[in-house]
């Protein structure tokens, strides 16, 4: 690990201040330290934010908003997340470990770089690492990689299982940027697709902040489903993700939401699938064909064509689990 | 034989020589030295802070690189808690900081000042064991012992915050600790017994 300045300040406009190019806010620190760990990240300097950022659950009449230092386990058993909005404790229960859940933060959790293990690997090419080196995964090993919007510079997929059910739920990420200015970006506006600039993961401009995210208020909370297909039972990054959220009005479907983790560089939201949900009855061979219209544009990779059967069937379980569990 | 006096005079003949010699270095290729040194081999930068680890409260000195996991093991000789990995794969170096369980492996030692860290020797009251350290003793939650330490530090925490109404939930709430030995019934079972106290 590269040598590094550490510094710690409880105030938010002096952590910023402090921030460059050289130097990265620390949180809880479950990701970043084991990149640095690996000479993938190598910042000069450390400013921990464990004191300048909130940690608190708070309601307001149309959206709860979760302070971007709360720690995972403290949101996924916050009393107002499971009664109002139990697919966000759902979604975080079903990542990481307990003692990682303990450590990492809300904002972190958005901020984790993927788990492609050729970005970790320094002795081959990257263009989410090293811009222009190349994408070592696109003809490599992809069995984990993106099905769907991807290109030959990325296939990189977003680790994040909360982030899943932010999209699903249509929250906000509200930032602080470096001239102290305050702004609310809609989240599948936040994480993007690599594009042109695969060392970018999201739309966060430098040197800023996630503050707190903000969840808008809605119906879900009855008819949801989190689905995550792993290769092992518990502590496993998805092979495939379905956040469902359904809201009924007897058996007829009035909104529906649905997004995956495991497919791209982002949660892919299938909105083709809820418009065609919506409006009819929640019934088995509905959930079908929301499902097969959402494996129609999959393209998958050499070594993940078992993901759109995959894809195809967890859908359907989800939207299935939000009508029986 | 070697003449030792004929030596010694060698020898200072060729030091005083060689000093001469260095003194006469110009100063610009010295900073060019260490400014080559100092590219190659970055210097450390030390934080200075206190922590307090089962109730006793240290003053470190530390390059700020430490992870609590080398603070504990390598300054403090408390080498009860285990690497295993050093990525945050296995748990075998779970601590509590501020009573919740921790993976010491990814934490910076720099960022617990001011907060209290429990590790594998802080559990035992005196020569009595904690209770389950005694369950696991008592029903084989162990073969090599080297994931136990973490293994214990989670089992504490499972039956402290009550995930332990089924078999399938302490498994869940125990996967974030490795056994490559499989001593999984065993440490089901320790959990379940102590719960039931």
């Amino acid at each position: 690990m590269k040598p590094f300045n550490y510094t710690k300040t409880d105030d938010l406009k002096q952590s910023l201040s402090q921030k460059d190019e050289t130097a990265q806010f620390i949180a809880g620190g479950t990701n970043l330290v084991d990149l640095m760990k690996k000479n993938v990240s190598q910042p000069d300097t450390l400013i921990d934010i464990t004191k300048a950022l909130p940690d608190t659950v708070e309601k307001s009449s149309n959206a709860v908003s979760v302070g971007a230092m709360a720690r995972n386990t403290a949101v996924a058993t916050n009393d107002t997340i499971l009664a109002e909005y139990p697919l966000v404790a759902k979604a975080l229960l079903s990542g990481a470990s307990q003692q990682i859940r303990n450590m990492a933060s809300i904002g972190g959790n958005l901020l984790q770089r993927t788990r492609c293990p050729y970005f970790y690997d320094t002795t081959t090419p990257c263009n989410k690492r090293k811009p222009g080196s190349g994408c070592s995964a696109y003809e490599g090993e992809n069995r984990m990689s993106a099905v769907i919007g991807y290109n030959e510079q990325c296939v990189a997929v977003h680790p994040s299982d909360l982030c899943v059910a932010l999209s699903a739920l249509e929250a906000k990420v509200n930032i602080t940027d470096s001239d102290n200015k305050a702004k609310s970006i809609a989240f599948d506006d936040f994480l993007k697709l690599p594009g042109t600039t695969p060392q970018k993961d999201n739309t966060l401009p430098d040197n800023a902040l996630i503050t707190a995210i903000e969840i808008p208020q809605y119906p879900f909370h009855k008819n949801y489903a989190y689905v995550k297909v792993r290769e092992r039972d518990s502590y496993a990054f998805a092979l495939i993700s379905v956040a469902a959220a359904l809201h009924l009005e007897g058996n007829k479907i009035v909104k529906a939401r649905l997004a995956s983790g495991g497919v791209a560089h982002q949660p892919w939201r299938w909105k083709a699938s809820e418009q065609f949900l919506e409006g009819k009855a929640a019934n088995a061979t509905n959930f079908s064909e929301a499902a097969l219209i959402a494996i129609k544009d999959i393209e998958p990779l050499s070594h993940n064509g078992f993901k759109v059967n995959m894809l195809k069937g967890a859908i359907e379980t989800a939207l299935k689990n939000c009508i029986t569990v | 034989m070697i003449d030792k006096k004929k030596l010694s005079r060698r020898f200072f003949l060729k030091a005083s020589g060689a000093l001469a010699a260095f003194a006469a270095i110009p100063s610009s290729v010295k900073a060019f030295y260490e400014d080559t040194k100092s590219f190659f081999i970055p210097s450390k930068t030390v934080s200075k802070f206190k922590v307090s680890i089962n109730k006793q409260q240290y003053e470190v000195d530390s390059d700020t690189r430490t992870t609590l996991l080398d603070l504990l093991r390598e300054n403090l000789q408390l080498t009860g808690t285990k690497k295993g990995c050093d990525h945050g794969q296995c748990g075998a170096c779970t601590v509590h900081i501020d009573g919740q369980t921790a993976l010491s492996c990814l934490t910076l030692a720099a960022m617990v000042s001011e907060k209290e860290v429990t590790t594998i020797e802080g559990l035992a009251d005196g020569d009595r064991l904690h209770p389950m350290q005694e369950a696991f003793v008592e029903c084989d939650g162990f073969q090599c012992g080297y994931c136990t330490p973490g293994q214990v530090m989670s089992a504490v925490a499972c039956v402290k915050e009550r995930h332990t109404s089924s078999v399938g939930e302490i498994k869940e709430f125990m996967s974030g600790n490795l056994c490559r030995c499989g001593a999984y019934n065993g440490i089901v079972e320790s959990i379940q017994k102590v719960a039931l106290k």
